[in-house]
């Protein structure tokens, strides 16, 4: 029975067999834990993923839209990239990232950070100004989804990575861990009860020999008193054997 | 009387450009244009007209920026070939076409400069019309003050920089209001210029420069609507010719927002419908909606554009006279821009706008 599957290398005692236990009662809990915790974070998974692929397709209607106002832009002004290139000195959109905690994972999360005033405001002042305006907006709503779309994208990668390892966690307790306990446990249990046949008949051996050795012991003291008196051997046996019977022996447990 | 000497000096080229003028898109070069599938479908209907295989040479993805560069080279070679055979004083007006492309070239290298990049790569972005013997010299300056001075000794526009600004001008100034400082005294310049040349080509050229200073004028009004620009200096940037001038330039430096704007163009009958609220699709009224005032101002520029196209188209109405140039340089480019436009749909699969050119003929 001990050898059916893994164990761990212990000696059979009691304390051993608490400890065990012990351990065993934590790796259920773990387990539980870690359960929940994968079915939480697989629920956040499952959205996650319904949004990205609403961010992904809102991100082709949307740049498609941007680069178009851009052809636009090139129809009334003509190339301004240049221009636009070396008036802007300040960045006007920025992204913040800050920490968002789900079930004991931090997943960063981006923001938009615009900043209302603008470098090359001036652009196209003479011809097209509504244009470039335009595109500009619409690029920037482009780059808001975009970053919509990176906050949610690195939510999944992570929460992807994590929720492996809580699945590989939960298997190894689940399948390695607990059996091996279990086995550990029913093996102390089996060397313990075995200990236990062993003990009990030892002692009745050595009851048995004891009650031999006060046989022989009693012959042999009527021998010697049958010499001495013979009359007295006839009283003697029945004294001694009610002393047997009655008085208890100290080193019997039974 | 100049029917008598015209041809003496200058009949020859007016008989090319307007052989040129021929060559145009028409609207069904247009239709069958439009009704590409791909860039390489365009490429083919375009060789079967004036372009020619102009496309032939270029590496399998063609990009609309290519096909944009290559309309204009042929372009400037056109142009290129009427300056060369030109005399006085069709030289010298061709002469004033190109410098409105200078400026913005010289606008460019300011640009460059003030920023202290490597101007030399610059020159390539340079519009082709706008480049002159000496501009590779402008390179040269490493600082606003020494390029000031090259630009004041090498370049025709130095009687605009020398007026309108200073040296330290240059520092201080958003180069947008650099710009439109130079281009006004520009359109001035070409406006007092056409004066001297007298009827008919004075008429003709007067009628599509006070359009182009109205086109300025509204659009620096408009887009100067909560910016930096304070009135004064709006003012300033308004060119001084124009139907526009002089009440309604004051009006539309005080305006604040389009209303006023459209007011001050109430007077101008033919303004009056470029603020109109309701657009018109593709020309038959049935279909009116409301757009709003951000709509308006987006469609202004369309209808700018239409208003020019009409104006141009009209030159070549008389004979004569020297705006037939200046007009086909316009409705050419106008035509660039149209193809580029269509390509530009065509490549990115905007099937819905793709009527949103201006037909020219």
């Amino acid at each position: 029975m001990s050898g059916a599957g893994a164990r761990e290398n212990v000696f059979a005692t009691r304390m051993a067999l608490t400890n065990t236990k012990l351990r065993l009662k934590g790796a259920q809990t773990g387990h539980s834990l870690l359960a929940r915790k994968r079915d939480a974070l697989t629920t956040r998974f499952r959205a996650i993923l319904k949004k990205v692929d609403e961010a992904k397709r809102k991100m082709g209607r949307v740049m498609q839209l941007a680069s178009f106002s851009m052809a636009e832009v090139t129809y009334t002004t003509g190339d301004i990239s240049y221009l636009v290139q070396e008036q802007a000195k300040l960045a006007t959109f920025r992204v913040k990232a800050k920490q968002e905690n789900v079930s004991g994972i931090l997943l960063p999360a981006f923001e938009v950070d615009r900043v209302s005033g603008s470098d090359f405001n001036l652009t196209g002042l003479g011809r097209g100004g509504q244009q470039v305006l335009r595109a500009k907006e619409v690029y920037a709503k482009a780059i808001e989804t975009l970053v919509e779309l990176a906050s949610l994208q690195t939510a999944f990668t992570i929460l992807d990575e994590v929720i492996r390892a809580t699945n590989r966690r939960v298997n190894a307790i689940e399948h390695v861990v607990i059996p091996r306990l279990d086995n550990t446990i029913k093996y102390i249990l089996s060397e313990l009860d075995e200990m236990d046949r062993e003990e009990f008949f030892r002692l009745k051996k050595v009851q048995e020999k004891k009650k031999r050795d006060a046989a022989s012991a009693a012959e042999l003291k009527a021998l010697q008193d049958g010499e001495e008196a013979l009359p007295e051997p006839v009283e003697e046996p029945t004294e001694v054997t009610t002393d047997l019977l009655s008085s208890k022996d100290e080193d019997v447990i039974f | 009387m100049e029917g008598l000497f015209f041809n003496v000096g200058s009949g020859f080229l007016e008989g090319i450009v307007r052989g040129y003028k021929a060559g145009i898109l028409t609207q069904s070069h247009y239709g069958s244009l439009t009704q590409c599938e791909s860039l390489e479908d365009f490429k083919t209907q375009l060789s079967a007209t004036d372009y020619g295989n102009f496309l032939a040479n270029e590496p399998s993805p063609l990009s609309t920026a290519t096909i944009a560069d290559k309309a204009t080279q042929i372009l400037v070679d056109q142009f290129i070939y009427i300056r060369s055979n030109a005399v006085e004083p069709l030289s010298k007006f061709l002469d004033y076409i190109t410098y409105g492309y200078m400026i913005d070239n010289v606008v460019l290298l300011i640009t460059g400069t003030l920023h202290e990049r490597d101007t030399h790569e610059l020159l390539e972005r340079c519009h082709p019309l706008g480049v002159f013997d000496t501009m590779p010299a402008l390179c040269v300056a490493t600082n606003v003050e020494e390029l000031y001075q090259s630009v004041l000794v090498e370049t025709p526009l130095a009687p605009y920089f020398r007026d309108c600004l200073s040296a330290t001008d240059l520092d201080d100034l958003n180069i947008e209001i650099v710009r439109n400082t130079v281009y006004k005294a520009y359109l001035e310049d070409f406006y007092h210029y056409c004066t001297t040349l007298g009827s008919p080509t004075s008429d003709v050229m007067h009628s599509i420069l006070s359009f182009e200073a109205d086109r300025r004028t509204i659009n620096i009004t408009i887009n100067s609507f909560d910016t930096e620009l304070s009135k004064e200096q709006r003012a300033k940037l308004f060119p001084a010719i124009g139907r526009l001038f002089p009440e309604g330039n004051n009006v539309l430096a005080k305006a604040d927002d389009i209303d006023q704007v459209r007011q001050a163009c109430e007077n101008i009958s033919e303004y009056r419908s470029f603020f109109d609220n309701s657009v018109s699709t593709q020309g038959n009224g049935a279909n009116h909606q409301d757009v709003g005032d951000m709509g308006v101002a987006a469609l202004l520029e369309d209808r700018f554009f239409r208003t020019e196209v009409h104006l141009n188209k009209l030159a070549f109405m008389q004979q004569f006279q020297y705006g037939v140039f200046y007009s086909y340089m316009k409705l050419k480019e106008q035509e660039i821009r149209n193809v580029t436009w269509i390509a530009e749909c065509i490549a990115q699969d905007a099937r819905d706008r793709i009527q949103d050119f201006i037909p020219i003929f």
